[in-house]
Parts: structure tokens; C-alpha cells; sequence
């Protein structure tokens, strides 16, 4: 579904990610871990094109994201990214947020834009907010929002950057658990999260990262249960 | 004190073809200086280089220059330049009068030169939208102009409104220079009854209130809209 080859990004001189290799596969959900400022934003960001590659392959289902032909929005359109800071439109109720770019990009028309929109808000479990505006709600309920969103493009994959890292704690939970049922609904997912138990319980597979490279992939009982490489158990020392 | 009540009629004129030169003026200048922020903000470098020189270029001069420039100077270029065509090329002669009218002349030039300003101020309202706007909405699938259209702009134009006012009360005020090519608006209108009535004081401090009237109340709403913005946009 993606494959990433020999991923390169500098900012100026500052090498962010150095000869990232990866796949994921189709409804596989990869969790992404690693210390702050490893790159691993940086990395998810590539996945769309949000920062440009300084050199490597992206490809997504069959698309060389670099070849100069593609056209990247359309490529954007099958790929739903979810935000640390969520990023709704505050000038949008949460109904609109979601309608938005299903009418303007896909041309779909407001009853049938709505009518999904309203689907997915039921399913995020906030279908009372549908007429909200985005400060009305608290941070867990924006990022159910947010992910809606997302979803209301149908992507084929969701790209997450610790969605969680900016709720309080007892908003955490609302969030995890409508993206378990979207993992157990089949979605590929990427996941930078600092969440060890969703990642256990939820990752197909982990992905550590350190100062811009994969240091150590495996299933969740490999890299947690018995990390090789010793960064990755110095990394796991501190956070667990 | 008589003389001034006496020419109120005249400098309420004065002031009507102040406020008529000013509305348009910022008027014109809000689409030009859309324009010209967008401009500044695109991806083509030879759009940005011509928008910044534009910028440049009326706020780094003064607005009476470019009053001169646009009401004495442009007639003389156009002149030139067609008989250079003529001459050159054997073109029929298309224009017989130069002169500019000095009422487009004015509004020209404060068009332009306000639309530099305001360039400026859409410019800086633009760019205080939170980045991450932008990247959900590329995100989902928008080009960066419906991003533009339907993301930025709407939340860009609440922050614009009070520096936006600030620009249409410094118009205002400079649209008194154009007394120099006989606009006959506010302070000219004032000039010309001090020349017959020699009531320099009295008509001048009217002409002053008349000014302050206008811009003092535009300000305070200018301040109450600022508090508003504030607190829950
Ligand atoms: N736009 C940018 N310009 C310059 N440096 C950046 C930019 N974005 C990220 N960086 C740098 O790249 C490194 C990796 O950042 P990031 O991908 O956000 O890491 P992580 O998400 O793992 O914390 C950091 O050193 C960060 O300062
Ligand atoms: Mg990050």
C-alpha cells in the first residue's frame, strides 16, 4: 500500500531523515515511536507531501508521490491525516468541517456530502454536535471531528501524528477507542503516537525511530518484549 | 464666527468629495491590494518580484509625488509615447487631448497608493492564520487556492477589518494633498474661503473638527471592533 525508498530530508543543512525504508501493508496499522525531534513528523509529513522529500521513492498504492507527473492533490484525497493540534476550521461548524472538501474537491452534492458527514459524526459518537463550532468543543470531541473529517474524503489510508500528545488525560480514551474501531474496520493505518498500550494492543507493527533513522521494526512483542537494538531499549527504559 | 457658519455649505461640499475620494480610493485599493497580496504570496517568483516592487515602490514614496507623477506626469509620458509610435511606426494618432481629469487623476493615485498599504495589511492577515489551517486543508485534498478561498480568506478578512480602518482614516487625512492639482475636497474647499474671507483661524479649526469628527469616530469603533475580535473570534 506505501512503500518508502531510501527517504532523504534535510531542512538547510539539518538532516532529518536519513535512508528511511518501509512498507506497509494493506489494512495494516504501523505504529511509529520514538524520541522527540527523531523526525518521525517529518517522516508522516512526506507520506503526503506536506513537506517535500529531498530525494527517495513514496509510493502509494502503485503512485511514485515524486514523479513530477503526479498530482499530488489527488493523491492527498487517499490519504487522511489527523493532526496533533486537530487544525479544524473554526469558522466551520463541526457539520461543515467535515462537508468541506467532499463538495468543493470531490463535487459531491450537499445532501449526499451531509448525509456522510452525519454518518460519520454518529460514528465518532458526537452526533449531537453536528451544528458546533470548533471552540464549543472540547479537545477529545475536536479530534473525533478532525478524524471524521478525514474519513469523509474515504481514504485509503490515515496518517496520525500523535493525536492524543495535546488532550488531557481523560480525553485520551474517546480518541483511541474510535481509532481501534477503524483499525478493527480494516483502515491502513500510520500512527506516531506515544501511546504504548494502543500500540501493543492495536499495531500490526512498531517502528522506532531515532535522530532520523528507523533504528528497529517489528510486531509489537518484538520491539516491546524484546527490542534489540540499544537505543530502542535505552527509549523503552524511559517511557514505559 | 459668522463667516464660518456662513461658509459651511462650501466646506460640507469639500468634505462630501473627501469622503467620495476616500471611499473609492480604499475601495479600489482593497481589490488592488488583494491582488497584489496574493501576489506576494504565490508560488511564481516573477509575480512575487512585481507585487514587492509595487509595494516598494508607493510606500517608500511620497503620496504628493505620486499625486504629481500620476496628474502631471502621466499625460506627458502618454504624449511622448505616442508620438514616438507615430513617428516610428506610423500609427494613426488614436488620443488628441492628454490632460487627465483631475478628479481620475486623484483617485488613481490614491487607489494605487493606498492599494501598497493594503497589500500589506491583507498580506500580514494572511499570514497570521495558524499554518496548520493550510496543511488540513491541503491535507484533504484542496489546491492551494480553494485552501486560499474557502479556508484562509474567510478567517483572514475578520483580522483585516481594524488595520483596514486605521488605512481608510490615514487616507482620509492625506487626501488633503490633492488641494495641490485643485481638487477643490475638504481643505481646499477651506483654502479657497480663507483667500476670500481672510478668517484664517476660524475656517481652518472648522475644516480641522470636520477631519476629526470623522476619524476620531472611526477610530473608537475601530478599538471596539478590536476588543471584540479578541475576546472569541
Ligand atoms: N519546518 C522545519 N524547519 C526546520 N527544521 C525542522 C522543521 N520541521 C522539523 N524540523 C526539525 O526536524 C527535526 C525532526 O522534527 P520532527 O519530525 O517534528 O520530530 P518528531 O516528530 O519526531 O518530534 C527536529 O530537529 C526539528 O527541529
Ligand atoms: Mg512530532
Amino acid at each position: 500500500m506505501i512503500e518508502v525508498k531510501n527517504l532523504y530530508k534535510n531542512f538547510g543543512k539539518l538532516e532529518v531523515l536519513k535512508d528511511v525504508n518501509c512498507r506497509v501493508a494493506l489494512q495494516e496499522v504501523v505504529c511509529v515511536i520514538g524520541p522527540s525531534g527523531s523526525g518521525k513528523s517529518t517522516f508522516l509529513r512526506c507520506i503526503n507531501m506536506l513537506e517535500q522529500p529531498t530525494s527517495g521513492e513514496i509510493w502509494i498504492d502503485g503512485v511514485n508521490l515524486l514523479d513530477k507527473k503526479t498530482n499530488i492533490n489527488s493523491v492527498r484525497q487517499d490519504v487522511g491525516m489527523v493532526f496533533q493540534r486537530f487544525n479544524l476550521f473554526p469558522h466551520k461548524t463541526a457539520l461543515e468541517n467535515i462537508t468541506l472538501a467532499p463538495m468543493k474537491v470531490k463535487n459531491l452534492s450537499r445532501e449526499d456530502a451531509e448525509k456522510t458527514a452525519r454518518d460519520l459524526l454518529n460514528k465518532v459518537g458526537l452526533s449531537d454536535k453536528t451544528d458546533v463550532y470548533p471552540d464549543q468543543l472540547s479537545g477529545g470531541q475536536q479530534q473525533r471531528v478532525a478524524i471524521a473529517r478525514a474519513l469523509a474524503m474515504h481514504p485509503k489510508v490515515m496518517l496520525f501524528d500523535e493525536p492524543t500528545s495535546a488532550l488531557d488525560p481523560e480525553m485520551v480514551g474517546e480518541v483511541l477507542s474510535v481509532m481501534k474501531d477503524l483499525a478493527r474496520e480494516g483502515m491502513t493505518m500510520v500512527v506516531v503516537t506515544h501511546e504504548m498500550g494502543f500500540a501493543r494492543e492495536v499495531g500490526d507493527r512498531v517502528i522506532f525511530m531515532d535522530e532520523g533513522r528507523l533504528v528497529e521494526e517489528g510486531t509489537p512483542d518484538q520491539v516491546f518484549g524484546s527490542p534489540r537494538n540499544d537505543r530502542t531499549k535505552l527509549f523503552l527504559s524511559k517511557i514505559l | 464666527m459668522d463667516v464660518a457658519i456662513q461658509s459651511l455649505p462650501l466646506l460640507f461640499k469639500g468634505l462630501e468629495l473627501t469622503l467620495i475620494i476616500t471611499l473609492g480610493s480604499v475601495g479600489i485599493g482593497c481589490i488592488i491590494g488583494m491582488v497584489a497580496a496574493l501576489s506576494r504570496l504565490s508560488g511564481k517568483r516573477w509575480l512575487r518580484l512585481l507585487a514587492t516592487a509595487y509595494v516598494d515602490f508607493f510606500r517608500g514614496t511620497p503620496l504628493l509625488v505620486q499625486i504629481l507623477l500620476v496628474y502631471y506626469g502621466i499625460p506627458v509620458l502618454l504624449q511622448d509615447s505616442q508620438e514616438f509610435l507615430m513617428n516610428t511606426f506610423g500609427m494613426p494618432q488614436l488620443i488628441h487631448n492628454y490632460a487627465m481629469p483631475r478628479l481620475i487623476a486623484a483617485v488613481i493615485a490614491c487607489s494605487i497608493n493606498s492599494g501598497a498599504y493594503i497589500a500589506e495589511i491583507f498580506r500580514a492577515g494572511v499570514q497570521s492564520i495558524e499554518k496548520g489551517q493550510m496543511e488540513a486543508a491541503r491535507s484533504l485534498g484542496m489546491t492551494h487556492g480553494q485552501a486560499m478561498r474557502y479556508i484562509i480568506l474567510p478567517q483572514a478578512v475578520k483580522r483585516v477589518i481594524p488595520p483596514l480602518g486605521n488605512e481608510f482614516i490615514a487616507m482620509l487625512k492625506d487626501t488633503s494633498l490633492l488641494s495641490v492639482i485643485g481638487i477643490i475636497e475638504l481643505t481646499k474647499s477651506g483654502m479657497l474661503v480663507v483667500a476670500r474671507t481672510y478668517e484664517a483661524f476660524a475656517i481652518y479649526i472648522t475644516v480641522a473638527i470636520f477631519y476629526l469628527v470623522i476619524t476620531f469616530t472611526l477610530s473608537r469603533y475601530i478599538d471596539y471592533l478590536e476588543r471584540r475580535l479578541k475576546t472569541g473570534d
